[in-house]
């Protein structure tokens, strides 16, 4: 006998145009048998009826485009943030609003390690919200003296460490000259270390090891709660190493029984040939399971905006602070795009500014005429300062874009203000845009840079606040279906899934967002308080009380 | 103590020969253990005879050099490097086409036991000045160009003789000046790119024929204004690309003199060191008289 469920809830919202909203799911072996009143999917024969979701709202499993795993990990750290936000085991530690608070934070955590000589690490650091005051190796030396304390900024950029740290890592002395080391005016350094290039040689000391963004077991694990407790059933990780260890753990620990979401791992474009990666990538791609989607790669063209090494059009950076840094080619992206397109592998490739944009469509359009693939799916990921005309590019070219609607909650204020002005500000992240020209499109959270959330996302996306509540491209605004299509069936097209996830009808994974309140009527002001139960994923069933 | 690790930094756009000029160091390291770090194996990062056993991130070579790959850690293979035993003689860190090499020696500077030797930036003689007019690469390539200490003009059998000399002057104004070493192949004297080789016993002279350098050895014996001397012997007009050596200061103690292009530096060294100065620089244009002469000033 066929084993079917049949769930009653109060409301599904199928993402299904042809029948928006039913009552009933039929559930079959971890898919989607039917969708719709109970009298319907009746037909399909015996069936037991589950009404644990009768008072629930159901959504199709949400999909999260540009995460990191890392997010897990940074969870055993101590949470130094602004803004509150709740952790895999679903506390919610409350946002610190000063230096003192933060520091306090960490004393109580120093006190409950034993040993003398562990490290204390906090995270997700970001002073732009306490009027730029810079946190001192002094302010940490006050938690103590004798550990090494490292305190990672939200940018991920940018390490605050003890005296203890620095003494560690050899550079508590005079005469350092480096442009990412601030000196005090007693010559040392005042323990802000900013870039990979000097948070590295300290990292070590203070927890934050050189493969921080390989998410361990552990980590995992802890980032599939999250997962549950945002509703998320397909969740990316872009971009990771996957070295041979890595790939071991992926497979072992999304492969447990109660794993329970579908991850999908973009190969990092460096420190490899465009060759050696695609052919890698082919590899991986026939390793892949269901829950680890192995076989994409993710290139990264700029920096950041506010860190300034985006690579930006004229008129540069409104503070004029110089162009930022290429990191990758155009040869070297030509390349790996003819290649990807010959072997079917999709890339991802990031930009931030306009300028790494423009060399990407640039890039891309050629590499298409000798390797022609309507289906490429390429995706432009952050693509914040895109313009009009560039989105029309991206159309002609079938790309996707997947928008960083996020960020302009978080640093809005400081784009408007600092790096590239009032105008440019205002078209950040042009949903609308995107989506008038006809441009898939995702958003996203980018976790742990912003907290994963995608009804958050969907609210930036839908209100574009700014931290200090200013309205910022009112233009740009997109409605509440048009956001919940983005963090559902969009995300998934940018992941060639769309086939499989992101509406509830028929022959598709039994993936759920179990829902408190229904985002379609609660309104805009309110979507990022969407209360969510748990998720469904495959058919199986997570309460995110019970985690 | 042992003596700090030296680390070049060669740099410059895809395309400039940089692969070319390794493989050409590790044909005649002549001894000297060389560590090359690349961002990334090429398919033919390193010319198949030389290698003589590979691994996936290490290279082993005739020699006892080895070359690794690096990838997005740079800082983590610099440690990994230093405790390689018996440790390299001399770490050269190719840098990607991307990189802006000032920033490559700011992360060296940082870690204990090395000691930066300098930026080598190769330029295609054929089209460093297109590449340095890219719309998207334009400002890269004369930030590199910039960073230099030593500029290598590659491939200039690929240019006529009017193209070569208008090329010289404008990579002399971009730079202000900076020493050019022309050369085609990637072939250049191992002096002018590593300071360990200008003071290795075994390789003693030049012994590329078409070389337009030269090198001495000076031996001032009277103490000098060590730091006043250092500051002259990196003057444009000298002819200078590098020297080291030691020389005996105005307080009578032994100091180190480094100089690459216009860049020096002075450092205490043990009593029992010999004075001497190598200096490797432009033929017809070093002298052994200048030289001296500063050394006279200078004490």
């Amino acid at each position: 006998m066929v084993d079917t469920t049949i769930y009653s809830a109060r409301k599904i919202i199928t993402m299904n145009p042809a029948r928006p909203t039913v009552s009933h799911v039929a559930v079959r072996d971890g898919k989607i048998l039917a969708a719709g009143d109970l009298s319907e999917l009746e037909t399909w024969g015996d069936y037991k009826l589950d009404e644990t979701f009768a008072d629930k709202v159901l959504m199709p499993g949400l999909v999260e485009g540009h995460a990191h795993t890392m997010e897990g990990t940074l969870w055993r750290y101590v949470y130094c943030g602004y803004f509150d936000r709740g952790d895999p085991n679903g506390k919610v530690w409350d946002g610190l609003q000063t230096i003192e608070a933060i520091l306090e934070r960490l004393k109580e955590a120093e006190v409950q390690i034993d040993d003398p000589d562990a490290p204390l690490s906090g995270w997700s650091l970001d002073p732009i919200y306490m009027d730029n005051t810079r946190v001192t190796r002094a302010d940490l030396d006050s938690v103590s003296a004798t550990r090494p304390i490292g305190v990672l900024h939200a940018s991920g950029h940018i390490l605050n460490v003890n005296t203890k740290a620095l003494e560690l890592g050899g550079l508590m002395k005079t005469g350092i000259n480096h442009p990412g080391i601030p000196l005090g005016a007693d010559g040392y350094p005042t323990g802000e270390l900013f870039g990979p290039e000097t948070m590295t040689p300290i990292g070590v000391h203070v927890g934050f090891n050189r493969s921080l963004t390989d998410s361990d077991e552990q980590g995992l694990r802890d980032f599939a709660k999250l997962c549950v407790r945002t509703g998320v059933t397909t969740i990316t990780d872009l971009a990771a190493r996957l070295d041979d260890e890595g790939i071991e753990a992926m497979l072992r620990v999304t492969g447990e029984d109660d794993y329970p979401a579908r991850v999908v791992p973009l190969q990092l474009f460096m420190g490899a040939t465009p060759k050696e990666i695609v052919d890698k990538v082919v590899e991986l791609k026939a390793r892949a399971t269901d829950r680890l989607r192995l076989g994409r790669i993710k290139a990264v063209a700029d920096g950041s905006i506010q860190g300034f090494s985006a690579r930006m059009r004229w008129p540069g950076y409104h503070n004029g602070a110089p162009n930022g840094l290429w990191y990758t080619a155009p040869e070297q992206l030509a390349e790996l795009y003819r290649l990807a397109l010959g072997a079917g592998i999709q890339v991802h490739t990031h930009t931030n500014g306009d300028e790494a944009t423009e060399m990407v469509l640039e890039t891309l359009a050629p590499a298409l005429r000798d390797v022609p693939s309507p289906n490429h799916r390429f995706t432009l990921q952050h693509c914040q300062l895109a313009d009009a005309a560039q989105f029309r590019k991206m159309k002609e070219l079938n790309m996707c874009v997947n928008l960083f609607a996020n960020h302009h909650f978080y640093w809005g204020d400081e784009h408007y203000r600092l790096t590239v002005g009032p105008e440019r500000a205002l078209r950040m992240n042009a949903c609308r845009t995107a989506l008038e020209t006809g441009v898939p499109m995702a958003i996203h959270s980018d976790a742990p840079v912003t907290p994963l959330g995608p009804f958050f996302t969907a609210w930036s996306a839908v209100n574009r606040l700014t931290a200090s509540g200013r309205t910022q491209g009112e233009h740009e605004k997109i409605g509440v279906e048009a956001a919940l299509y983005a963090i559902t069936l969009g995300a998934a097209y940018t992941l060639h899934l769309d086939d499989e996830i992101g509406s509830i009808e028929v022959g598709k994974k039994a993936d759920f967002a179990v829902l408190e309140d229904d985002p379609t009527e609660i309104g805009n002001d309110n979507l990022k308080d969407v209360c969510v139960w748990g998720t469904v994923q495959n058919g199986r069933i997570f309460a995110a009380s019970k985690l | 103590m042992t003596a700090p690790l030296p680390v070049t930094v060669i740099g410059g756009y895809l395309g400039s020969g940089k692969t070319t000029l390794v493989n050409h160091l590790l044909r005649n390291a002549n001894g000297l253990r060389l560590a090359i770090l690349v961002n990334e194996f090429g398919e033919l990062a390193i010319d198949e005879d030389l290698i003589e056993a590979e691994d996936d991130d290490i290279i082993s070579i005739a020699g006892g050099c080895v070359c690794c790959s690096f990838g997005s850690d740079l800082t983590g293979a610099l440690i990994d490097m230093a405790k390689l035993n018996p440790q390299p003689d001399h770490v050269l860190i190719e840098s990607s086409g991307v990189a802006i090499p000032s920033a490559i020696v700011g992360s060296v500077s940082l870690l204990n036991g090395f000691c930066a030797d300098g930026i080598v930036i190769l330029a295609d003689a054929e089209t460093i000045q297109r590449s340095a007019c890219d719309k998207y690469m334009g400002d890269t390539v004369l930030r590199q160009l910039a960073d230099a200490n030593i500029i290598v003009l590659n491939k200039i059998d690929l240019v006529n003789k009017a193209h070569l000399l208008e090329t010289k002057r404008w990579l002399g104004q971009q730079t202000n000046g900076v020493r050019i070493i022309e050369s085609s192949h990637g072939i250049v004297a191992p002096q002018v790119v590593l300071e360990s080789f200008l003071v290795q016993k075994s390789l003693g002279v030049l012994h590329f024929e078409a070389s337009n350098l030269e090198m001495m050895t000076i031996t001032l014996r009277e103490p000098v204004d060590v730091e006043s001397l250092a500051k002259k012997l990196a003057d444009d007009n000298l002819g200078l690309i590098r020297a080291k050596g030691f020389v005996t200061s105005l307080t009578g103690q032994k100091n180190l003199i480094q100089v690459v292009g216009r860049r020096w530096e002075t450092s205490l060294a043990p009593d029992s060191t010999l004075n001497g100065i190598v200096c490797l620089g432009f033929k017809g244009v070093l002298s052994r008289q200048n030289i001296e002469k500063i050394g006279n000033v200078a004490s």
